[in-house]
């Protein structure tokens, strides 16, 4: 069975099996792993349920095609995409109209019949009534979104209307008590309502184009989970405690099991007991995983603060895998903080501590690399050796100043392993006073602005088998 | 009890209800698509929203043994699948006369009888169709995955001195995992996946009535409510369903009439158990409890207040 490779916009077969089909492989174009198989599972599942019920039909197509938390987020959006798509090409081929959007005569309303359907708006999102809820995003858009003819860029038009209603989700204590946005109004809720506005005015613009706009592949930001991965505190605790118990379970083979397992004589005997003294059992001695000896290099510039201050409380974290750890932190000098992070548990205090002691920003306030590799030299220098493991987290922004790569070539060739660890996307690398080119030759550079790629990182660095290669 | 096959979803989460589990919608869906098509489901969720449990009740729903296996790192073929007796089968060596041939002995010590059936292998060899569960599988190592991939896709297991032993009966199979690792591909493609997350808060209102049906309606609302705020704080371990239980339980029996800074400072420790949570709850729900009604003199039993609360009242606590 052929179909046009993932677009229900062009002709081709129509039908069930089809646009299914043609989902599977929208989904595979967002980089969800969709086997035959799945596919042949999602039609397994159809068979099973009605699927006259929305709800039943997406949950049964979820639980076969996106197997992680992630995969079920991105699936969510390509699966209201495809067929809010799907949906309007019909409506757009048949020629229909809805009568929602045209409902002139409510743009004559007075304040008080408009501030009485505020209420009413108000109140359906505090109850959370889907239906509701949708017919008053139709109607929100006919009385407050048509007065300047839109700005044509939906997301601004969405936020104008939402102030328009006055809905917010913290309480507004100015208002009446009998007013429901008194109190504040649910968060997600409200979120969905914005949802309906957006989906309302996408509707209304394919009406009025008469034509589907272009299909559009799902950004990074989309796609990241609800909290950026420096927004909200409380997401990144949670992924570094689950990094951390990754690394605890990482399992035997990360450590090279068995390759050259020493037979635990002593315990062999013991266990031998139960069979009459033959050895039936051998017990082997345990690997011991290395814990490498790292120095962290942390740029705390404002430029990259959030970032850097972030990933020292990672590594702080991960402090039991580590045999040693001492870190520093600059912007034109440098400075240790090894026993700030020792001290203090609460991330909020550590990053004031550091901003406010550590006294890193002397006369000008901007980075200084060259100065800060050779202050490095100067107090690790002797300490430095091949088993040691030194990661630098910065821009590598110098300011226009220079950046004394001969100094840092020292550094990395007395460490075991340099790796350079930059928070810019891999894009503007080497832009404007950018000069990681000029270090990367001599570390292993990654970007890391994702929790993602962070977890790329710490699973590189903990892997034992990447032995000192100079 | 119940029916063999259940028919729809609806009927699921009836029967669900039934034995004492609220599932949620996409829940019963699953579990229903799971006793349909035989196919593994693999759960996935944070720690307490109830993945063990869902288990135990469809084997109680179903009227169907529950065969468990705790998975952990080290776990081998020999405590999942199964294991040679071979004490017992040396003491048949040594309890058989010298002169009988090695074929005779081998025939004799290589059978069922030495065989040591573990969770997987007794619950293929059933007779009754089972519930297997497979409790925590993001523990064990890769290699041990592997080894599943036979008995999920097949329900067979391949003994190389006895033959292959395959499932009369289909065992209903649930894995659960808490994400400690990425589970492969090729597993994950044998499941159906069902992601368990916190109850919204009518769903454990609900939960919550139905194990303590004493609690006044009132007090279960605004405990549910608190506990969803607790679950909003950047905490070790934020409180799972059965704690929210558990204090339901612990506020009946002390015959609270409402939950004030007072009760709850005291009865915190039901639901927060890790000393530095407990000071950061107090600071951001606590004291916001006793705000609405009276401000009552902070009791001295309760666990420390936070002394510097300067620091915390700058951010917000979001």
């Amino acid at each position: 069975m052929a179909t046009s490779p993932g677009d229900p916009d062009g002709p081709g077969p129509t039908g069930i099996a089809a646009s299914l089909l043609a989902l599977g492989e929208q989904l595979r174009e967002e980089g969800i792993a969709v086997g035959t198989s799945e596919l042949l599972d999602a039609f397994a599942v159809l068979r099973e349920i009605p699927w006259t019920s929305q709800g039943d039909f997406k949950e049964a197509l979820a639980a076969t095609l996106a197997k992680s938390q992630e995969d079920r987020r991105v699936f969510e959006l390509v699966f209201d995409r495809f067929f809010f798509r799907a949906v309007e090409m019909a409506s757009v081929r048949e020629g229909l109209e809805s009568e929602g959007a045209t409902a002139g005569a409510l743009e004559e309303l007075s304040e008080t019949e408009l501030d009485a359907l505020r209420m009413q708006i108000a109140a359906a999102i505090r109850d959370g009534a889907e239906g509701a809820m949708r017919d008053f995003a139709r109607l929100a858009i006919a009385t407050f979104g048509q007065q300047e003819k839109g700005s044509g860029v939906i997301g601004v038009d969405v936020q104008r209307i939402r102030r328009a209603l006055g809905l917010r989700a913290e309480p507004q204590p100015e208002l009446p008590p009998e007013d429901p946005r008194r109190d504040g109004l649910p968060r997600e809720t409200l979120r969905r309502f914005e949802v309906m506005l957006r989906r309302e005015l996408e509707r209304a613009q394919v009406q009025r184009a008469g034509q589907l706009p272009p299909a559009r592949p799902l950004g990074e930001l989309d796609r990241a989970l609800p909290s950026g991965p420096l927004a909200d505190l409380a997401a990144v605790h949670r992924v570094v405690a689950q990094l951390r118990r990754r690394l605890a379970t990482q399992g035997k083979q990360a450590r090279g099991h068995r390759r050259h397992a020493h037979v635990d004589v002593r315990r062999t005997m013991r266990a031998s007991l139960q069979t009459g003294g033959v050895p039936v059992e051998l017990r082997y001695r345990p690997r011991r995983p290395r814990r490498p000896e790292i120095y962290v290099l942390c740029d705390v510039s404002t430029s990259v603060t959030s970032a850097s201050v972030f990933f020292l409380s990672v590594l702080h974290a991960l402090h039991d895998s580590f045999r040693k750890m001492r870190s520093f932190v600059f912007i034109e000098r440098i400075s240790e903080v090894t026993d700030v992070f020792e001290r203090e548990r609460d991330f909020k205090a550590v990053s004031e501590r550091i901003s406010s002691d550590a006294g890193v920003a002397d006369i000008s306030g901007y980075t200084d690399y060259g100065r800060v590799w050779s202050e490095l030299i100067e107090l690790i220098g002797d300490d430095l050796h091949p088993r040691a493991t030194l990661i630098v987290l910065g821009d590598a922004r110098t300011n226009g100043r220079d950046p004394r790569a001969e100094l840092f070539a020292q550094i990395a060739v007395r460490a075991g392993r340099t790796f350079w660890l930059n928070p810019e996307p891999r894009l503007y690398w080497n832009y404007g006073d950018s000069v990681i080119a000029a270090y990367e030759q001599w570390c292993t550079a990654f970007e890391c602005w994702t929790t993602a790629q962070l977890e790329d990182f710490v699973k590189a660095l903990t892997r034992p088998d990447l032995a000192p290669a100079r | 009890m119940s029916a063999a096959t259940p028919n729809s979803s609806q009927q699921v989460a009836e029967g669900l209800r039934s034995v004492g589990y609220l599932p949620s919608e996409s829940t019963a869906l699953v579990a229903f698509l799971a006793t349909k098509l035989g196919k593994p489901v693999l759960v996935e969720g944070p720690a307490g929203v109830g993945k063990t449990e869902l288990a135990k009740a469809l084997a109680r729903y179903l009227d169907r043994e529950l065969i468990r296996l705790q998975c952990y790192e080290g776990l081998d073929e020999a405590k999942a699948l199964y294991e040679w007796n071979y004490r017992k089968q040396l003491l048949r060596i040594q309890a058989e006369a010298s002169d009988t041939g090695w074929e005779a002995v081998q025939q004799d010590i290589f059978g069922e009888e030495f065989l040591l059936a573990r969770p997987l292998m007794s619950a293929i060899a059933s007779e009754q169709p089972v519930v297997l569960l497979i409790d925590e599988i993001d523990k064990t190592d890769q290699e041990f995955e592997a080894m599943l991939l036979e008995v999920l896709s097949d329900f067979q297991i391949s003994i190389p001195e006895l033959g292959r032993v395959s499932s009369t009966t289909h065992p209903v199979v649930l894995l659960t995992s808490n994400n400690s690792r990425e589970l492969t591909e090729a597993l994950k493609r044998r499941c159906l996946y069902l992601w368990l997350d916190y109850p919204a808060l009518e769903h454990e209102l609900e939960i919550v009535k139905l194990h303590a049906p004493d609690l006044p309606e009132t007090i279960a609302r605004r405990l549910v409510e608190v506990v969803g705020m607790v679950r909003e704080l950047d905490l070790k371990k934020p409180p799972s369903i059965a704690e929210s239980i558990d204090w339901a339980r612990a506020l009946l029996l002390l015959g609270a009439r409402d939950i004030d800074t007072a009760t709850f400072n005291q009865t915190m420790s039901v639901i927060v158990k890790h000393r530095t949570d407990m000071d950061i709850v107090a600071e951001r729900v606590g004291l916001r409890l006793g705000a609405g009604a009276n401000e009552p003199d902070r009791d001295g039993d309760g666990p420390a207040q936070p002394a510097a609360a300067a620091p915390g009242a700058q951010t917000s606590p979001r």
